[in-house]
């Protein structure tokens, strides 16, 4: 009846898990009972549940990734705990079927609900407005996306409580995590999670190819676009080529782990080697989809700070898509291990360090923006120049580990770890914090507070460096990664330090609770009446912060880069008294919920092996989409008498720019 | 406009700190130089050492005036600053821009001719040239423990692999379960070992000594316990050591096998004599297929292993 | 009108590329050849697992002994005319002629439906055989990789059903056409993925 659940699937006697579920599962109940006594559902309901405005399905990716960041660095502190503890003949306090889930936990939740959540928000909040347009091509379908993604991030904290996680790695390599060696839930977890969630990051990649594509503001060629939104083009891009691959490739997993098939299993002829290969012919764009966005925001926030157009806009775009199409060449160089050949490995190689080159060419663009500018050291700033410094030391470490027979011995060791945590936290963290800051006061009307922003930087900069830097001495040491146990106590002193920066990271995210917290409680203070606090440059600047649902009244022309800041050269007013139109948006729609919701049953149902409410709730999701395949009124007008209407009171409490 | 976001500030603290930051870059060197990467025993990890060192001093020469210059721009052309030229034009120069394309194109020319050689000449496939004929090992991944079989004399050994100094080990390697990887930090390259396959590998110590081993590939339960040592010994003592062997330890024929491959640590253990072909049996038996097991019908074959 | 016909052409086109967003039409086909192309990726993966699988046949069945290539054959015309049919529906619906379009699209249904008959009667006779696909290797990348492309075209009869009392019900209206548009845009590329399967599986299979 209920296929493999059973009460055993809850650990009655494992305290940790229990326990912290137990906490989250009250946080969320007082939450529910707040909104339930204010009578907010109504307003939760129609201004964000059902919402299909990209700027709310943008703030809602952005608190999704910044919740599942205390998840997953949770996960990072028991590591960095049990690993200072757990050395010679010390134990320490996570035994390996947990420690095991718990490293797999962390590298699945910051990859695909902490890094990809934020960098989709922010590419949704954005990008519309940057273009000059109100909206992105397929709003429902965002809606659709963000709800998928959330499915899949709920699904695997339930594996917290009700089952197990994978014990994998976060790449789950069969036949580790074929039903032979892995014949529990863990791994079904993962995979229904990851394929629910990876179905609405494709929906996102289509949508925003199409939109950068087809919508845009008039004037606006490819060649006056923000360099923000280049990056955000080549990001998806690269979703669209590349998460298809990891559908197949879970695919085929799923098929070995429920039909008995043999992709990659031992016997019947098997071949783990091609999910290593499939499986990183997804991973290595995968990473460049985290980092060009990030490159964006860079390259918004070095011109912007330094009050100077970016330096080589040309080239800029350029590298970028140099680097999105070479990404696709170089995912080799995770297995150089694996036995190619010489020969192999050295083309892999010698890919891998060519894409260092465009990179190199960004990192002097951004130095020469803030070359003979005029650099004002707000938080955002400070996250770049952290930036540079963090990620050309990754840059360096990655392409060490290029070489393959350097590779060869540094290869799942600690170096490693410390190398990609070096780029993504020093490229993609640091990139998100500081549009976060930066575009904070556009989305909410008023700005954070500047010096818990920089408290938080500073922690964070310095937490990274003591938490990862020990970890590079220890690969070469000979450290592997995900060890449950350390035999050689003279990795202590390493180990002790990687924990105390795991604790000063800590302090850098209580910062930003603080700093979130603070600034809502002084938000009068605070509020960033003209639109435009930091005298920028692009064209989201030039609508009021927050923007109304249409972002422009009368869609701006463009006629050069900087489209904004060239408004503002020539003295044109933005807000004027003029004959408004009409516009057309789109209805909110509570598809993207609702598919969502059957989603996860049926997510929830597979990996428990309930087949009938696997058939339901198939069902059920195929009626909501032909329930919305049928609708034809997906739009709303707002009159013209409205939008001057609004638009008055904006002149009225900011001024007519 | 806040001095508190100074990024330089720290600098003007160097006087009090120096004599720490002596003391730890004297701990990081000889930590470094303990059984790692850092403290090579082979041939092969002294040439990758070499290249290690070679590569980050190259990437150096471009990546410290690029950290150097990021914190002098940024400190130089602070809005506070007086002194500072500015300019708002420059958004375009094409000698700058010809230089930042020239840097990171020529250090990628000279390090892809160091991937290309060092590729080549450190293929884990390539033999080791040397004086003495190489000695053949086969190297078994089982949970969680390495085996190693010495086809030629005989012998095998659990978690200890005992080679005979200034000889090439020319290694077949092989997991019977899940994909593991065997990695002698200080003698060099690592290599997957994958089951139903044969990986291959050349080491060689040079000097006397015990070298930890590791499995660098993350393989389930007892992972950090898939520890294992390697005792290079001079040619008389290690002659001495297989006659040893031969001498006591239980035999590792097929029972024996099998209750080594049962889940599990194992503390380190020699077998007096091993089944003839036992790798190439090994392998075999890891791919066998469900004709062995006389099912046809998918439906039935489905797994019911779990629940 | 002074201008000529080629300088008003030029002139509509620096006009569109220069007159902001593009109309919901363009928008919408473009999206779903963006998403098509997603699914050809996806399809790549499965292709390339062939590859790489083909030969893996544990001594099982081998392609040789199992495939029928007068079936293929039969298979292969009913989905290349079922595109014709679909092609002929949609210039009528183009033309505004729905109970044309209802014709071809029936005629449509009707071969791909035969398609997909053929299809699972191929599988179910490879089962009895003992060619499950958790026979070996070589089996478990057949059956996905036709099995994907047979739910594929499950999926486009559903949805030509629907769209069939749509029209029926609304009409050939703007946002029907849309629909009608993406179905084409899909039931076409369906065909050529069956064209590479044809080939790297069926032709291939059988030498």
């Amino acid at each position: 009846m209920l296929g493999k659940l059973s009460w055993a699937a809850i650990p009655f006697n494992e305290p940790l898990p229990l326990v912290s579920t137990a906490v989250v599962a009250l946080i969320l109940l007082v939450a529910l009972a707040i909104v339930t006594v204010k009578g907010w559902w109504p307003y939760l309901w129609r201004e964000w549940l059902t919402s299909v405005d990209h700027k709310r399905i943008g703030v809602m990716y952005v608190s999704l990734g910044l919740v599942m960041l205390l998840r997953g660095f949770a996960d990072a502190l028991m590591m960095r705990s049990q690993q200072a503890l757990a050395i010679g003949t010390a134990q320490g306090y996570l035994p390996p079927e947990h420690y095991n889930q718990i490293f797999s936990a962390h590298g699945t939740i910051m990859i695909f609900f902490v890094a990809m959540p934020l960098v989709i928000g922010l590419m949704n909040f954005v990008v519309p407005l940057q273009l000059g347009v109100r909206d992105v091509a397929f709003p429902v379908l965002n809606s659709v996306s963000f709800w998928l993604t959330a499915a899949g991030a709920l699904l695997i904290n339930v594996s917290l409580v009700i089952g197990n996680f994978a014990r994998t790695g976060w790449m789950a390599y069969p036949p580790l995590s074929g039903i032979q060696f892995s014949p529990d839930v863990g791994v079904d977890y993962y995979l229904w999670s990851l394929q629910i969630s990876g179905i609405g990051t494709l929906f996102t990649g289509i949508n925003f190819v199409t939109t950068i594509l087809k919508l845009r503001a008039p004037g606006m060629t490819y060649f006056r676009m923000p360099v923000f939104c280049w990056t955000a083009l080549a990001a998806n891009l690269l979703i669209v080529a590349a998460f298809p691959i990891l559908t197949a490739t879970f695919l085929m997993l799923l098929l070995d782990r429920y039909l008995g098939m043999h992709f990659f299993t031992n016997d019947a002829g098997g071949n783990q080697m091609m999910y290593v290969n499939l499986f990183w012919a997804w991973g290595h764009p995968e990473v460049y989809i985290l980092i060009l966005p990030a490159f964006g925001i860079f390259s918004e926030v070095a011109a912007t700070y330094s009050g100077k157009a970016l330096f080589s806009y040309r080239s800029m775009v350029l590298a970028t898509l140099a680097i999105c199409i070479l990404s696709f060449m170089v995912w080799l160089h995770h297995f150089f291990t694996m036995g190619a050949g010489a020969n192999v490995n050295a083309f892999f190689g010698i890919m891998s360090a060519i894409i260092a080159v465009p990179t190199g060419v960004k990192v002097f663009n951004w130095l020469f923006t803030m070359f003979r500018g005029r650099i004002v050291f707000t938080t955002p700033m400070l996250f770049l120049i952290g930036f540079i410094v963090t990620f050309v030391i990754g840059g360096l470490t990655g392409v060490l580990l290029a070489i393959p027979p350097v590779d060869f011995v540094l290869h799942n060791s600690a170096f490693l770890v410390a190398h990609f945590h070096n780029v993504i936290i020093g490229g993609v963290l640091f990139g998100v914090l500081a549009g976060y800051n930066h575009w904070f006061p556009k989305a909410f009307g008023f700005t954070l507070d500047d010096r818990l922003g920089k408290a938080s930087f500073w922690c964070w900069l310095v937490g990274f460096y003591l938490a990862f830097m020990p970890l590079y001495v220890l690969g070469l040491m000979g450290m592997t990664r995900r060890l449950q146990h350390i035999a050689d106590p003279s990795w202590r002193p390493w180990l002790l330090v990687a924990g105390a920066g795991a604790i000063v990271i800590f302090c850098g995210i209580l910062c930003q609770v603080a700093q979130l917290y603070l600034s809502i409680r002084t938000r009068e203070h605070r509020r960033d009446v003209t639109g435009d606090p930091w005298n920028g440059r692009t064209l989201e600047w030039a609508t009021p912060s927050p923007p109304p649902a249409y972002n422009f009244a009368v869609l701006p022309r463009v006629e050069t880069i900087d489209a904004f800041w060239e408004m503002k050269r020539k003295g044109e007013q933005r807000w004027v008294e003029r004959r408004y139109q009409a516009i057309e948006m789109p209805r909110n729609s509570a598809t993207g919920f609702v598919l969502s919701f059957f989603a996860v049953v049926t997510g929830f149902a597979l990996i428990w092996h309930v087949w009938w409410i696997v058939i339901l709730g198939l069902l059920a999701a195929a009626a909501t989409i032909l329930a919305f395949g049928w609708s034809d009124e997906r739009e709303r007008e707002i009159s013209a008498t409205e939008i001057a209407r609004m638009e008055r009171t904006r002149v009225a409490v900011g001024g007519a720019g | 406009m806040s001095r508190r976001g100074d990024p330089r500030r720290g600098l003007r603290c160097s006087g009090a700190l120096r004599w720490p930051v002596v003391g730890c870059a004297a701990f990081f060197a000889a930590s470094c130089q303990s059984a790692g990467v850092l403290d090579p025993r082979g041939p092969v990890a002294s040439a990758e050492r070499l290249l290690l060192i070679n590569a980050t001093a190259i990437m150096l020469v471009v990546v410290v005036p690029v950290i150097l210059a990021t914190l002098a721009f940024a400190w130089w052309y602070r809005s506070s600053n007086p002194r500072a030229v500015r300019s708002s034009q420059l958004a375009y120069e094409g000698r700058i821009e010809f230089v930042t394309w020239s840097i990171p194109a020529l250090t990628v020319v000279l390090l892809g001719g160091v991937i290309w050689i060092g590729s080549h000449q450190l293929d884990p496939r390539a033999s080791i040239p040397a004086k003495a004929a190489p000695l053949r090992v086969d190297v078994v991944a089982l949970d969680w423990k390495w085996l190693f079989i010495y086809p030629d004399q005989g012998i095998a050994a659990v978690n200890q692999l005992t080679i005979p100094v200034e000889t090439p080990i020319s290694f077949r390697l092989t997991s019977a379960t899940v994909m593991n990887s065997f990695f002698v930090p200080q003698l060099g390259s690592q290599i997957y070992t994958m089951g139903g396959m044969t990986t291959h590998l050349n080491l060689l110590a040079s000097e006397p000594g015990e070298y930890p081993g590791i499995s660098a590939n993350f393989s389930g339960q007892d992972f950090s316990r898939m520890r294992f040592l390697v005792k290079a010994l001079p040619d008389s003592d290690f002659e001495a050591w297989t006659a040893e062997v031969r001498r006591g330890g239980s035999a590792l024929d097929e029972a024996g096998f099998a209750e080594l491959a049962k889940p599990g640590t194992i503390a380190p253990a020699t077998y007096r004599s091993v089944a003839p072909k036992l790798f190439e049996r090994i392998v075999e038996q890891t791919t066998a297929g469900p004709e062995k097991v006389g099912v046809t019908d998918w439906r039935s074959s489905a797994p019911q292993k779990g629940h | 009108m002074t201008t000529t016909t080629i300088e008003a052409a030029s002139n509509r086109l620096a006009h569109q590329r220069d007159s902001g967003p593009a109309p919901t039409r363009i928008v919408v086909a473009y999206g779903f050849w963006i998403f098509i192309l997603s699914d050809i990726v996806m399809f790549s993966a499965l292709f390339a697992a062939y590859a790489v699988l083909a030969g893996n046949t544990a001594g099982g069945p081998t392609g040789a002994e199992l495939f029928n290539l007068r079936n293929v054959f039969l298979m292969t015309m009913c989905l290349l005319v079922s595109s014709y049919t679909g092609g002929l529906g949609a210039l009528s619906a183009e033309q505004r002629k729905p109970e044309r379009f209802l014709l071809f699209a029936a005629a449509t249904f009707v071969l791909g439906a035969a398609f997909l008959f053929l299809e699972i009667a191929e599988f179910v006779g490879m089962i009895h055989k003992g060619a499950a696909p958790s026979r070996s290797a070589f089996l478990s990348a057949f059956f996905t990789l036709v099995g994907m492309h047979g739910a594929h075209v499950t999926a486009g009869l559903i949805w030509l059903v629907y769209m069939m009392a749509q029209v029926v019900a609304k009409g050939l209206r703007a946002a029907v056409l849309r629909r009608l548009l993406c179905f084409s845009l899909f039931w076409h590329a369906l065909d050529i993925v069956w064209v590479g399967v044809m080939t790297l599986v069926y032709l291939m299979g059988v030498q």
